[in-house]
């Protein structure tokens, strides 16, 4: 019948379609794709030690990649930066997922009970009570030269000397970046898994399999878009963070973000756009990739 | 952190209200409702102060107050978000207090009014540190580097060029000055410190620190550099290009061969990395050494033989501030300089920029202490009554003649600024 819809109607309905999503794309324009323009075009422009120069210049990125092909086959600054920014990425990535995986399918499937379900996913917001600098902070009389562990370690004559990379290397922020950002990975993934209907796994049972196989033929392919989801949480989050990185490499270690905001400091604001844009521009890439695994949109 | 820092401390836009509409309030209940009171009352005097929260106290903020009638509004922040906040909002406050190496930056931009010296009652007894670069005594002090009296005054109220002589505009009034130097944690060294050199000195590998300002921590690097006899500057506070890359090259090898335990940005970062026992010598600020010291822990603010590296900050205004407001801004810092406020400082270990009348504000021990160089007659209390020293304690660096007679260089921003902070970029990826 809907066929046979008058042509008028038909277009009444495409434009009340268009005015419900007005306010939204009106939001979005405002507050997402104008302000990514202005700092695109920002990038292009020039600028001195206190004022930015409208003007096409190329500075910015031709800065940021100052030296790349002079030094190879040394990486210059900007690779450097980036492929440790991209191993930190990594690494929390992949300790993220194994731990909030596990979490998740611990929520979602052994325990029983939805309100011990909601109780226990409360839990996992506890880290969130209090600021993201007091939670890194707290890390640092616990790992430091004089801290809990090494303490501990030589009171027990397990160690002679205090351990020094607990505390300011790479060790201590991923550890402060899998504290703070597991949840991102608990919750998406938890919340495909309770989708999953229960008589999947039974049929599994039923069919033969062994949990190893029903984890890897069934859980693991249904939970893929929470995966997929919560990857783009951390790895998005972890590209562009400076601050749990310099609190915790003791402002030792680069990354991205840290350059933007060097550059922030300095007054160099295109050559900070630039960086930003150039940020984006990896931590997109990342993320197509990321759903050209799944269709997330099919997914869901 | 940086954000933590940014919020207004202080009285917030709407306790002042509500104290404007209390105090109407009371003028009608009492029967005066005169109409020009109640304007006077809807229209208190505040002005909104940026700047980093060295001169930013609860104490200074209620006293103004009682004296003037002027309500302070801080808005801190870090040296580096400051000078990015007068770039870019330079509506968002009305006093400003900087340091004098920013105005290289700040005076370009035309975002800043100078004040005019004949508005300023104690201007002529301002040390002679500011105006002519030497000590009360006479006595040349070093110059290398942003040092204030290159950059003191304007040639005219709306110019954008530093005045070679005296004028009688003002870029910054000057307040706060000090002489920094290395902090040290004497019982963990064990030995004597002298030279800066020691800051890159292996013996200290893994427990050294410098700041992450790298217009700061380059200048440390320099002295070590120089201390070291590895190069000699003409200038450590504007360095070519070539010195740039060498005093990186001498920092980044001694980072990659592990020499830093952290870098710090701020005050407290600093306290923590000495108090823990994570560092035993790095660039510090007075204030936070003897922050380290309250909490029972020995640390020292070790004079060098190469001198000190020294920095000053000031008052001036936003180029937006007019009429009355203007008027209270000349008030406010008249009162400043009225001597209350110089005493509280010089208790913190900062000196004032007129020392006369912050002398007239002090005991004659806490002066002998702070500024002679002489052993505390009497206990020595902090601003806010907490024990700091025991009579007999001398101070680190001697009398205010020691101190600033021994300066080496000044923070600095350098010709070449944009390149050293891609450099410093590059050290930190190293």
């Amino acid at each position: 019948m809907a066929a046979a819809k008058p042509r008028l109607a038909r277009w009444s309905d495409q434009t009340t379609a268009w005015l419900q999503a007005l306010p939204l794309s009106f939001v979005f324009a405002l507050f997402f794709l104008l302000p990514l323009a202005l700092v695109v075009m920002v990038s292009f422009w020039d600028y001195n030690d206190y004022e930015m120069i409208p003007g096409f210049s190329g500075r910015g990125y031709t800065d940021s990649f100052e030296g790349c092909l002079a030094e190879l086959p040394n990486l210059c600054t900007i690779l450097k930066t980036y492929a440790k920014t991209l191993k930190l990425c990594f690494l929390v990535w992949l300790l993220t997922l194994l731990i909030g995986f596990t979490v998740a399918y611990f929520l979602a499937f052994h325990i029983r009970s939805k309100t011990w379900q909601i109780a226990l996913s409360l839990l996992c917001t506890i880290p969130f009570w209090t600021s993201n600098v007091i939670r890194m902070i707290a890390w640092i009389p616990l790992l430091g030269r004089n801290g809990l562990v090494n303490q501990g370690l030589l009171g027990l004559n397990i160690i002679d000397a205090p351990i020094e990379w607990l505390l300011f290397s790479e060790f201590s922020v991923v550890l402060a970046l899998v504290h703070l950002f597991t949840f991102f990975m608990v919750v998406p993934i938890f919340n495909s898994m309770v989708r999953i209907d229960k008589a999947l796994i039974e049929a599994a049972y039923d069919a033969g399999a062994s949990g190893w196989q029903t984890l890897v033929n069934v859980i693991i392919p249904l939970s893929k878009p929470g995966i997929v989801i919560g990857s783009i949480f951390v790895i998005t989050i972890v590209m562009g963070d400076f601050i749990t990185i310099g609190v915790m490499g003791g402002q030792q270690i680069a990354s991205a973000g840290k350059i933007i905001e060097t550059r922030l400091n300095a007054l160099q604001f295109p050559a900070a756009a630039a960086n930003a844009v150039i940020l984006l521009g990896v931590t997109l890439l990342i993320i197509a990739a990321l759903s050209k695994l799944v269709d997330v949109r099919k997914e869901l | 952190m940086m954000d933590q820092t940014q919020t207004p401390t202080g009285l917030s836009r709407r306790t002042v209200l509500k104290g404007a509409a209390g105090l109407a309030g009371i003028a009608a209940g009492s029967g005066i409702t005169g109409f020009p009171y109640i304007v006077k009352a809807a229209e208190p005097k505040v002005l909104r102060y940026l700047g980093t929260a060295v001169n930013a106290g609860d104490e200074i903020s209620k006293r103004c107050f009682a004296d003037t009638g002027i309500k302070i509004e801080y808005i801190t922040a870090t040296t580096d978000d400051v000078t990015k906040r007068v770039i870019t909002q330079p509506n968002s406050f009305d006093v400003l207090d900087t340091e004098y190496f920013s105005l290289k930056k700040l005076v370009p931009s035309g975002n800043i009014l100078p004040l005019e010296a004949k508005k300023i009652k104690e201007f002529n007894n301002i040390t002679p540190v500011f105006t002519k670069g030497e000590l009360p005594n006479g006595k040349k002090i070093g110059g290398q580097g942003t040092a204030p009296w290159k950059v003191l005054y304007l040639e005219g109220k709306n110019s954008k060029t530093f005045a070679k002589s005296p004028t009688d505009f003002v870029t910054l009034i000057p307040t706060v000055y000090n002489a920094d130097t290395l902090g040290i944690r004497p019982d963990l060294i064990k030995r004597p410190i002298t030279s800066w050199s020691e800051l890159l000195n292996p013996e200290f590998k893994g427990k050294a620190s410098i700041l992450n300002i790298p217009s700061i921590g380059i200048m440390d690097a320099a002295m070590v550099v120089e201390a070291a006899g590895l190069h000699k500057y003409a200038d450590k506070g504007n360095m070519t290009r070539a010195e740039i890359d060498l005093t990186m090259k001498i920092l980044t090898e001694a980072k990659k061969s592990g020499q830093f335990r952290a870098f710090w940005k701020d005050f407290n970062e600093s306290v923590n990395l000495m108090a823990s026992g994570e560092t035993v010598i790095q660039s510090m600020w007075s204030p936070a050494v003897t922050k380290v010291r309250s909490m029972g822990i020995p640390c020292t603010f070790q004079p060098l033989k190469e001198g000190y590296r020294s920095w000053a900050s000031g008052f001036c205004v936003s180029k937006g501030v007019t009429g009355a407001k203007l008027e209270w801004a000349y008030e406010f810092v008249n009162w400043f300089l009225s001597g209350w406020a110089g005493a509280y400082l010089n208790r913190q270990g900062y000196y004032s920029a007129v020392l006369s009348t912050a002398k007239a504000n002090m005991a004659p021990f806490e002066w002998a202490y702070w500024m002679e160089g002489k052993a505390a007659e009497k206990d020595i209390l902090a601003p806010d009554g907490s024990l700091l020293e025991k009579a007999g304690a001398v101070r680190d660096g001697g009398s205010y003649d020691d101190r600033m007679g021994n300066v080496a260089c000044w923070n600095a921003v350098m010709d070449e600024n944009d390149y050293m902070v891609r450099k410093w970029n590059e050290f930190i990826a190293a």
